[in-house]
């Protein structure tokens, strides 16, 4: 059972990063090519084929499939708050690509963050239901 | 108006993760990474009615979230937008039938005001 937990944690915290800089870089691709101001649905649809705007889409989609693998094996209440650090990666790609200022509460904000993802990813595994690992002994 | 919108919002979000979580989970752990495998996995999700209910509920999701940033601030609509983690850590442990120790429960709670003050 040990040795199977840590080929999860392996497996996850492969995943992780794919599933929080696909969603990070996905935004910011995704801003910095939309135009300021999008009036009719015609545009909403010719925005799409920007370059910019469609890597942005192309990373977000990888975001949702990533996640979904990512859901396949570990639990929802892992899931949800580890992704978070992706709050952090987009202040800081906002500090670096985009010369927004991060300020004092910001920090304080990023720190809660990564306390918050530390405390869940290293003191809990992946997967703790009963029903999956049943389901695994089957197979 | 802002807080039916912000209501249908966490509804939408909270419903799309939990049965995004639940559709893959009945699918079981994906293994193989090739994309052959990953292609019929696809076409095997595409007919798991979990994993459908979950893209309608995030479509809805997403089209009030559009909806909220058009009627409010972004410094707005992104903390609020963190309830969710409440309710889904909420729903994991009961519905999801997640073990949710204390130090979930603290990381939870730690992330929340973080996405909070981050997003000021």
């Amino acid at each position: 059972m040990s040795s199977e937990a840590a080929r999860l944690r392996v497996k996850t915290w492969t995943c992780v990063p794919v599933v929080v800089l696909a969603n990070a870089f996905g935004d910011y691709f995704l801003k910095r090519g939309m135009p300021a101001s999008l009036q009719s649905p015609v545009e909403y649809i010719g925005a799409l084929f920007r370059p910019w705007v469609a890597l942005g889409v192309l990373l977000l989609i990888v975001w949702q499939l990533s996640r979904m693998a990512l859901l396949s094996w570990a639990d929802l209440s892992y899931v949800v708050p580890v992704t978070a650090v992706g709050y952090v990666c987009v202040a800081l790609i906002g500090r670096v690509f985009l010369n927004e200022r991060i300020t004092a509460a910001r920090w304080l904000g990023v720190v809660l963050i990564v306390a918050g993802v530390m405390l869940v990813g290293a003191g809990t595994d992946p997967q703790t239901t009963e029903a999956s690992r049943a389901a695994e002994s089957l197979q | 108006m802002k807080w039916l919108t912000v209501a249908i919002m966490v509804a939408a979000t909270t419903a799309g993760e939990v049965l995004q979580a639940y559709g893959m989970r009945r699918h079981g752990e994906i293994r193989d990474f090739r994309p052959g495998a990953l292609g019929r996995a696809a076409a095997v999700l595409a007919r798991n009615r979990f994993v459908i209910a979950s893209f309608v509920s995030m479509a809805v999701s997403f089209f009030s979230l559009m909806k909220l940033l058009s009627i409010t601030e972004l410094s707005f609509a992104v903390p609020v937008s963190a309830v969710t983690y409440v309710l889904e850590t909420i729903l994991a442990k009961y519905v999801l039938k997640e073990r949710v120790n204390r130090l979930r429960w603290a990381g939870a709670a730690l992330v929340i005001c973080g996405v909070a003050l981050v997003s000021r």
